[in-house]
């Protein structure tokens, strides 16, 4: 049964609504995430995908409600999660649901693990906090995250200190302090980016098996395209902070009708023979506090004609895939 | 000694990095460049590739004496520069240069734009005065910048731009070769893409030679016509870009292609079937992949596999494939 067939069976896990956040600075308001909707059904992986500065870290820790405050600032929206509102919480609440209902995962485990307590000790931190096991039992639980991450010798490891493992290691590390608490929404942001390609593979490959015998959602935010078609399931992309296309992965993949995402694409050198220039996408991305009226995309645009100027509205293309482009059925 | 028109050739070069230990018994050494032999033809771009610390880096730098080798040789158009004095080394060094990885790293924050890009040819006395400020327009807009870029500083453009300055830079001495390392891994996709392009095109209107250093398989075999793959310090396998890809011989190399993303979800890559992460114990002898190979055999624990042509100029180092 299509992904498509089974969420319509299923309530979202998570639902984003029109989630804005701006950061108020002293040079201006940088509107890094403006009007972004999206959901997470259980059990999936979503990909959010973009290049930088498009807003996508400011999303997942939007989720999470990490931004600082000030200068950012969640400005509209609403972010529900099984149902529940979680921008209503109080701290205290949300405390409660950071690493045990909702878990984050960050680019660089080196920065992101503290190098002063051992890996086990970081481990059981949140399996104590939030699951109320002794010491003894919270270890254990550890050395067997350890081992579910295949890390060798995990009755080992757990005392280890982050410097002593190997940067494949330590981000399984992180993935077995992320799932201590089985989370029913795992935000990985930019997972596999500061690891070698073979490691990348085997670490995507591990949060895959995991992700499906535990029925956990991921989001996956990347700027890797080729990370996100090995494991996504669906993909949002973003652009300039808002959602430019949306959709299954196949539909994006394949039939994508964003020019946007077009470009994105095909920028990345083909293994095939093809030769000759590579086909870019002209300029650069806009300054966020100087934004292009109308759709942000298009200065930069192939397709643009004037009333892309008017306004950025957003199209469905077919059941559960979106385009913001009014060209939409001419691309690509 | 120059028959067949290479313009760069390194003979088993090497580079060790010895701690100083207090402990005298800390002599072994760290092996980042452990003999590597290539040649590359005029107009010819050769890509090294290779994960973190196989040390293509370290090559890179050590080529163009921007480390200082530890034995081996390098000959740049037949002759072997590591035998020249600081004096002749500084007058061959216009036909030889670098970019860099880190468009933040690279560029002297303090020196304005026209200050980075003309002071080669200030100092190697190429151009002078007037002379030198249009030629630092030029090289401006060749690179697809705007000459009143010449008064701002580095910190006043995006990582593309500063990539760009780099490479105006690196061609502003008319050079021959040109050792680029990890030129647009630290920049997104769709720049990178520009930058690819700006590389192709300079080359064919300057009829420039490459040594092109990157992790990323899909630019390495976009831009080479050879590839090099390294692995711990050696050269594992050399083929003819298509020819690599196309008949992958060695072990490694084969995992290596194995692990790239196909970009089309109803193709998923095979499993990736290293054994455990790359933490080959430092073996004095012996092929330094056989804890991870899984065609392993006795006498690679002890013998060291020698480059050997497979046939079509594709080299490779392995007990099992030879």
């Amino acid at each position: 049964m299509s992904q498509i067939k089974q969420n319509s069976l299923k309530n979202p896990l998570l639902e984003v609504r029109s989630l804005s956040t701006h950061f108020f600075t002293e040079e201006g308001v940088v509107r890094a995430v403006e009007n972004v909707s999206f959901e997470i059904y259980p059990g999936e992986i979503l990909g959010l995908v973009g290049e930088s500065g498009c807003g996508k870290s400011v999303t997942g820790l939007s989720l999470l409600k990490l931004i600082p405050i000030p200068p950012g600032r969640i400005v509209n929206g609403d972010i529900l999660f099984d149902g529940r509102s979680l921008l209503n919480l109080e701290e205290k609440e949300m405390e409660k649901v950071r690493g045990n209902d909702i878990a984050m995962i960050f680019q660089e485990p080196m920065t992101s693990l503290n190098p002063v307590f051992t890996i086990g000790d970081q481990i059981m931190e949140a399996i104590i906090l939030h699951q109320r096991l002794n010491k003894t039992e919270a270890r254990k639980r550890a050395i067997d995250m350890l081992d579910r991450v295949k890390i060798p010798s995990p009755e080992k490891r757990v005392d280890s200190y982050p410097h002593q493992l190997s940067g494949g290691m330590r981000q399984r590390a992180m993935i077995a302090m992320a799932l201590s608490c089985q989370p029913k929404l795992l935000i990985a942001d930019e997972p596999t980016t500061a690891l070698d390609v073979t490691i990348q593979a085997q670490v995507l490959q591990l949060l895959k098996e995991i992700q499906s015998e535990m029925g956990m959602s991921v989001m996956l935010i990347t700027h890797d395209l080729g990370v996100v078609s090995e494991i996504a399931d669906r993909v949002a992309v973003m652009y300039a902070g808002r959602i430019f296309e949306y959709g299954p992965i196949e539909a994006i993949f394949g039939e994508m009708r964003n020019p946007y995402t077009r470009g994105l694409m095909h920028s990345i050198p083909q293994l095939t023979e093809r030769k000759g220039r590579l086909n870019t996408i002209p300029g650069q991305v806009p300054d966020p506090m100087n934004l292009p009226v109308g759709c942000k995309f298009h200065p930069r645009c192939y397709m643009m004609i004037e009333d892309c100027k008017k306004g950025e509205p957003i199209f469905q293309v077919d059941g559960d895939h979106f385009s913001r482009c009014i060209r939409w059925k001419e691309c690509c | 000694m120059n028959k067949n028109n290479f313009l760069l050739q390194t003979r088993d070069l090497k580079k060790y990095f010895y701690k100083e230990g207090f402990f005298s018994s800390d002599k072994k050494p760290i092996r980042a460049v452990d003999g590597i032999s290539f040649s590359i033809r005029k107009g010819e771009t050769l890509g090294l590739v290779g994960e973190s610390g196989c040390g293509k880096t370290t090559a890179g730098k050590s080529i163009l004496r921007l480390i200082e080798p530890t034995s081996g040789q390098i000959f740049f158009e037949g002759q072997d520069i590591l035998l020249l004095n600081r004096k002749a080394m500084r007058k061959l060094r216009p036909r030889m240069q670098f970019i860099f990885q880190d468009p933040y790293e690279s560029l002297n924050p303090r020196m304005k734009v026209g200050e980075i890009v003309g002071e080669g040819p200030e100092v190697h006395r190429l151009a002078l005065g007037k002379e030198k400020i249009q030629k630092v327009s030029d090289l401006l807009e060749k690179v697809g910048l705007h000459p009143l870029d010449a008064q701002r500083y580095p910190h006043e453009f995006s990582g593309g731009q500063r990539q760009r300055i780099g490479i105006a830079r690196a061609v502003a001495l008319n050079p021959e070769l040109i050792i680029a390392d990890e030129p647009v891994s630290a920049l997104d996709v769709s720049i990178q893409a520009q930058i690819l392009n700006l590389l192709m095109d300079l080359r064919d209107q300057l009829g420039l030679t490459y040594l092109f250093i990157s992790h990323d398989l899909r630019v390495v075999k976009y831009i080479s016509d050879r590839i090099a793959v390294m692995y711990m310090g050696k050269i594992v396998e050399m083929a003819n870009s298509e020819d690599l890809f196309k008949r992958p011989l060695h072990p490694y190399t084969r995992v290596l292609l194995k692990a790239i993303p196909k970009l089309d979800p109803k193709k998923k890559r095979g499993k990736a079937f290293l054994q455990d992460e790359h933490r080959p114990l430092p073996s004095d002898q012996g092929c330094l992949f056989q804890s991870q190979c899984p065609h392993s055999r006795e006498n690679c624990k002890t013998e060291d596999p020698q480059l050997l042509d497979e046939g079509e100029d594709h080299l490779v180092a392995c007990h099992f494939v030879s």
